[in-house]
């Protein structure tokens, strides 16, 4: 059996990019977190992420891949789960003896793909359509107001807002997780929990605040 | 005590199985839960009903013979302890008990609370051995220094009795504790790690052919095992596969 056709390699494939997204939110985090400082400096940093060729033909496309096999993984694993207890419990406590983020995964995994798909549709189609289908001129000074014109809605903040909550949760079991996918678990898995638990509340936490700061601030 | 139990009724593999409701009086706390089922069966039979079949062979804790899956929990809701070692003391008087079978697809029912873990057996035979030359000119064991870390934790991984309880609570079924506790026993002496190689490889591969689940990490498994056994035995194995995979 190779590698990737057996439980564990998937289960590690599952980590690696669990966690390669991970970095890519934490850069995104950050990119975000310069629109409450400095309009121009993120009107910057976005130009540059948005024109910049390696970017944009190199780890766009690999970020992109990334997420397709992260959660076609996760269903694929989540569908065979299913089938390994054909006849049900009647009575089944999984409170008892599992902590409940733990135990779903795949909805706070579904929970992040719809948002996904908001998201996109927000700023990234627009985008690509922008920049390679209309060719529209370059204009580096756009990315801070297009971004201040989504938050005005009432109702895309408070998905944004139960969106990152998901995002969260999926992050606490996830993030510690991948190191015991990974063969880690040792005298350093405490300081990796401990790690996880403020990481996993500390960034959705600030996506959460910068969305309520721009959408308190243009009214 | 005076209980309400629910047993999962089911007369063979193919039989498509229901939750009978029976009173039971007059339960002693003291009394094992198997002491409670016996009670049961010989209420059963003197009323002319088939008896409950369920699995027990020492009554000790150690032969991992025991299973059933009580009020939701395997081995009912003490820790560290099998079925035969659970008191009624843990339940109340008018308490209702649901007792059903372990279940998984790779654990088919046998009958009623009896399920076939032979998949268990499979797995073991595809490498939870080491191959000993017996005609007579073994090594004494006690002549290779062993480090007392490894040592202990293999102590510790062997200590596992094969009762399928990890399978039974695991939300996915996976067998991932069980096997690894088997990988590790083995993986941590220096006996064992002339084959260790092959039996990650062939260990986890007969696991997956048998239609357990993938692991997921809840832990759930270590908290229902009535041995203790850690899931740093599962991230070991995990290394040790992924190191033989890169390897063979
Ligand atoms: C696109 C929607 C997503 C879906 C459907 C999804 C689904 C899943 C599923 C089913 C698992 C396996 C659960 C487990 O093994 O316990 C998982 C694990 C994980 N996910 Fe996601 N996920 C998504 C997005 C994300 C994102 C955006 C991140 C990071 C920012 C992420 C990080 C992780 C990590 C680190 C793991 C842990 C892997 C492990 O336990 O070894 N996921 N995901
Ligand atoms: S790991 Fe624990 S629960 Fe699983 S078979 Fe061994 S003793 Fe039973
Ligand atoms: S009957 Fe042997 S462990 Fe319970």
């Amino acid at each position: 059996m190779t590698l990737i056709a057996s439980s564990i390699g998937r289960k590690l494939a599952m980590a690696l990019s669990g966690l390669f997204l991970v970095v890519f939110l934490t850069q995104h985090f950050f990119i975000n977190l310069t629109s409450v400082f400095s309009e121009s400096l993120f009107n910057e940093i976005s130009h540059f992420m948005g024109n910049n060729p390696l970017v944009q033909m190199i780890l766009q496309p690999i970020l992109i891949l990334g997420v397709l096999f992260h959660f076609t993984m996760g269903f694929v694993l989540e569908l065979q789960n299913a089938k390994s207890r054909v006849v049900k419990y009647k009575s089944y406590k999984g409170s008892a003896n599992a902590p409940w983020v733990s135990r779903n995964m795949i909805l706070s995994g579904i929970v992040i793909l719809s948002f996904l798909g908001l998201h996109l549709y927000d700023f990234w189609f627009p985008e690509m359509n922008y920049k390679y289908i209309e060719s529209l001129p370059l204009d580096p000074d756009r990315y801070f107001g297009e971004l201040v014109h989504k938050f005005e809605s009432q109702v895309r903040v408070i998905l944004y807002v139960l969106s990152f909550v998901f995002l969260a949760l999926h992050l606490y079991h996830g993030f510690a997780s991948s190191f015991q996918t990974m063969g880690l678990n040792n005298k350093y898995s405490k300081a990796i929990k401990s790690f996880t638990v403020a990481f996993s509340f500390l960034i959705p936490a600030g996506f959460i605040a910068i969305a309520l700061f721009h959408h308190i601030t243009t009214f | 005590m005076n209980l309400t139990l629910k047993v999962w009724r089911q007369a063979n593999a193919d039989a498509k199985g229901n939750l009978e409701t029976y009173q039971i009086k007059e339960v002693s706390p003291d009394m094992s839960f198997l002491e409670m089922m016996d009670v049961l069966n010989e209420e059963l039979i003197e009323k002319g009903i088939d008896p409950v079949a369920f699995d027990h062979d020492c009554r000790e804790g150690i032969c991992g013979m025991c299973s059933m899956f009580i009020n939701g929990e395997a081995h009912g809701p003490d820790r560290l302890v099998t079925t035969c070692q659970l008191h009624m003391r843990k339940f109340k008087d008018g308490d209702t008990i649901t007792i059903e079978p372990f279940r998984a697809k790779a654990f088919p029912v046998i009958k009623d609370l009896t399920v076939d873990r032979s998949s268990f057996d499979r797995i073991q035979q595809a490498g939870g051995f080491v191959s000993v030359n017996t005609s007579g000119n073994t090594q004494d064991a006690n002549a290779i220094p062993i480090e007392k870390h490894n040592a202990d934790k293999a102590f510790d991984a062997a200590a596992c009795i094969g009762c399928g309880a990890c399978v039974a609570t695991c939300k996915n079924a996976s067998a991932m504790l069980f096997v690894s506790a088997k990988v590790s026993q083995y993986a941590l002496l220096p006996q064992g790690r002339v084959e260790a190689t092959d039996r990650v490889l062939n260990m986890v591969n007969q696991m997956d052919e048998e239609g357990f689940g993938n692991c997921t990490n809840t832990g759930a498994c270590e908290v229902e095992c009535p041995k203790g056994i850690s899931l740093e035995n599962i991230a070991r194995m995990n290394r040790e596969y992924l190191y033989a995979s890169l390897k063979g």
